[in-house]
């Protein structure tokens, strides 16, 4: 859609900035929302996806000079012939630019899973890890880095990753299934549980294994890192949040309505228990392939949709184009803190994530009021 | 032409029948109360209509057509709910939810039109809750709340309204509030009533419900006597006039202990087959 016509779109149902109401109460509405700050931000948060993305791009663990960065652009980009060494180009090229792609695309998706979970079972803790995707794939890499890929039939870990992201959904899912439908409390109640099994299970093996390396880059990898980031590595998951986020934005609608509550939902027309089956799948389905180039990156599908809430309303419409927009901008830049902060070495993403975005969190989740 | 028609349906729930043989009618333009004790079954016959849950025998019929048939979302072009309070997260604005009053009538990629906006607009105004557009549901009160419920329901241009328990939670200025107001609005209404003296002002006619099945059918004067009171409730009362509006007014006493029918037997629940 055109932003143009977004725009216009928002500046129709924006709201004035205070409202008189009966018995001379005052209420100000939020700052934040007002409809000049919407307007704005519909235009400059995809400007400052690309600032960032271009930012990330000239900054890492090496040091090279703007100018080289740009012929190297330039020459994949557009073509060009401007000398450059192959060292830096592989550099930019191979590590930096499918690395900032691979940040923008685990963000949004994280984000998006996390803001469309929140709303599928109507709680607000719901993150994109609900159905112990997280802790699922945890094990098998788990498993894969302790005991080698001999033991998960010769996976990758990534590939046993996503096995085990998708065989603890579907048992989640099995067992909060209820004539057929799945009620939100019996959803998170298994998921949670579920992920404390496989976590205890996890641990064990770490345990086990008895190796301080091989604990480490389990402890790494359930951190998340962008780190393996290649061309390769970056088409399945661009694909699977481009067609799973294009089938979401589809119901954003749909997941207004459930805000309501089920009858409330269906009363409007809502086949709830299908839909939510759906968006369940769906959202575990981005979740896990994601999980398995990245890790079980915390924090961004929980909190990025609250602040996306916080910032533009909870209109599903705009939320979830705007929470992956936020969540790629968040990622793209925490990743770049991760790799020069503490050069040569990588900080893990989830705890960056964490660590930069909870105080930031808090301050606006205070200031705004949110969550009354 | 009948808005709705219920003809002999039987509703079950986890194994335990909760409806047996229901049949009932909702006129054009007619108000229609649903009465009965705590687990009667008043809110499963109305979550049959919206399809929440499917009768084992009998047939939902909105507007002629058997809801069987209808998508869910044609049943929600015909059929309005307002039910009891939900739970609301996430701080929507009234308009917003309002707006969502609209959903049935638009596709998945439609934001909300200005045909749409002019609806809302008026679902408001028809309220008395204009001015009130931008503020977050979580900041009004119990009866504005309700109020907005119902603005949604407008909104939604369906012939037919139903109401689960409405005037819940609210105070008695509030509840008379709310049920003029559906009263003003003209159309057909099928509305969950727990207080019958509500019930008896603002219904055309009631069915009363006692344990899954109608028991009594008609208009409240005719209906609402000491002995049906004392059957389906188990308390005494006396049935006055009221001297203004001519409705019966109930005035209950104490329980009648040696007459009181006693509590229906709670069915053991039967364990789930895998």
């Amino acid at each position: 859609m055109a932003a143009r016509n977004r725009a216009a779109r928002v500046a129709e149902v924006g709201t004035p900035a205070h409202v008189e109401v009966g018995g001379g109460r005052r209420e100000p509405v939020r700052r934040w929302r007002h409809r000049s700050v919407r307007r704005l931000s519909v235009a400059v948060l995809p400007a400052v996806l690309v600032c960032a993305m271009s930012l990330a791009v000239l900054i890492g663990s090496v040091g090279l000079r703007p100018g080289d960065v740009a012929s190297v652009l330039q020459n994949h980009l557009l073509g060009g012939s401007r000398p450059v060494s192959e060292v830096n180009d592989y550099i930019v090229w191979q590590l930096r630019v499918p690395r900032v792609l691979l940040a923008v695309v685990v963000g949004a998706g994280l984000a998006l899973a996390g803001a469309v979970l929140q709303a599928t079972v109507r709680n607000p803790l719901a993150d994109p890890y609900l159905l112990g995707v997280s802790a699922g794939a945890g094990l098998l890499a788990a498993i894969t880095i302790t005991f080698g890929a001999a033991a998960v039939a010769g996976l990758s870990t990534s590939g046993a990753a996503f096995v085990g992201a998708l065989a603890s959904t579907v048992m989640v899912l099995f067992l909060a299934r209820q004539e057929g439908r799945f009620t939100p409390t019996r959803l998170i109640l298994a998921g949670v549980t579920m992920s404390y099994l496989l976590s205890g299970l996890t641990s064990f093996v770490i345990l086990r294994g008895g190796d301080p390396e091989a604990a480490q880059s389990i402890l790494f990898w359930m951190l998340g890192s962008l780190a393996s980031a290649s061309w390769s590595t970056l088409l399945i998951p661009t694909m699977v949040v481009a067609l799973g986020g294009g089938y979401l934005l589809c119901h954003a609608r749909a997941l207004n309505a459930m805000v309501l509550g089920d009858d409330g939902a269906l009363s409007l027309g809502v086949a709830i228990h299908r839909l939510r089956t759906r968006l369940l799948i769906m959202t575990s389905l981005v979740t896990g392939v994601l999980v398995a180039v990245a890790g079980g990156i915390g924090f961004v599908g929980l909190v990025i949709p609250h602040l996306v809430r916080i910032l533009f309303g909870p209109d599903h419409q705009r939320l979830l184009p705007m929470t992956m927009l936020v969540g790629a901008i968040y990622l793209v830049v925490v990743d770049v803190l991760c790799r020069v902060s503490i050069r040569p070495e990588e900080i893990p993403v989830g705890v960056v994530t964490s660590v930069l975005g909870a105080p930031v969190f808090l301050w606006l989740m205070r200031k705004s009021g949110a969550g009354r | 032409m009948t808005r709705l028609e219920l003809d002999r349906i039987s509703v079950t729930l986890a194994g335990r029948p909760v409806l047996a043989d229901c049949s009932l009618q909702v006129g054009n333009d007619e108000r229609v109360g649903l009465v009965g004790p705590n687990g009667s079954g008043k809110t499963t016959l109305v979550r049959a209509i919206y399809r929440a849950v499917d009768p084992i025998a009998g047939s939902v019929l909105l507007s002629s057509d058997n809801v069987e048939k209808l998508s869910q979302r044609e049943v929600a072009r015909r059929a309005a709910l307002v039910h009891q309070e939900p739970v609301t997260y996430f701080e929507f604005t009234v308009e917003e939810i309002v707006a969502l009053g609209r959903a049935p009538w638009q596709g998945p990629f439609d934001r909300t039109r200005q045909v749409d906006r002019v609806v809302i607009r008026e679902a408001l105004a028809q309220v008395g809750m204009a001015e009130y557009g931008s503020r977050q549901v979580g900041t009004l009160s119990g009866g504005e709340k309700q109020r907005i419920l119902v603005a949604r329901a407008i909104a939604q241009k369906t012939p037919l309204l139903l109401l689960d328990e409405p005037t819940n939670h609210l105070d008695i200025h509030a509840a008379l509030d709310l049920l003029e107001l559906v009263r003003a609005l003209g159309r057909a209404t099928l509305c969950v009533l727990h207080d019958l003296n509500l019930a008896a002002t603002y219904c055309d006619r009631l069915y009363v419900l006692k344990a899954g099945r109608v028991v009594a059918a008609g208009a409240p004067v005719d209906i609402l006597t000491p002995a049906l009171i004392r059957e389906v409730f188990g308390v005494d009362c006396v049935v006055l006039t009221h001297p203004v509006t001519k409705s019966p007014v109930l005035a209950f006493s104490r329980k009648t202990k040696q007459d009181r029918t006693p509590e229906p037997e709670p069915v053991p629940h039967p364990r789930r087959s895998r």
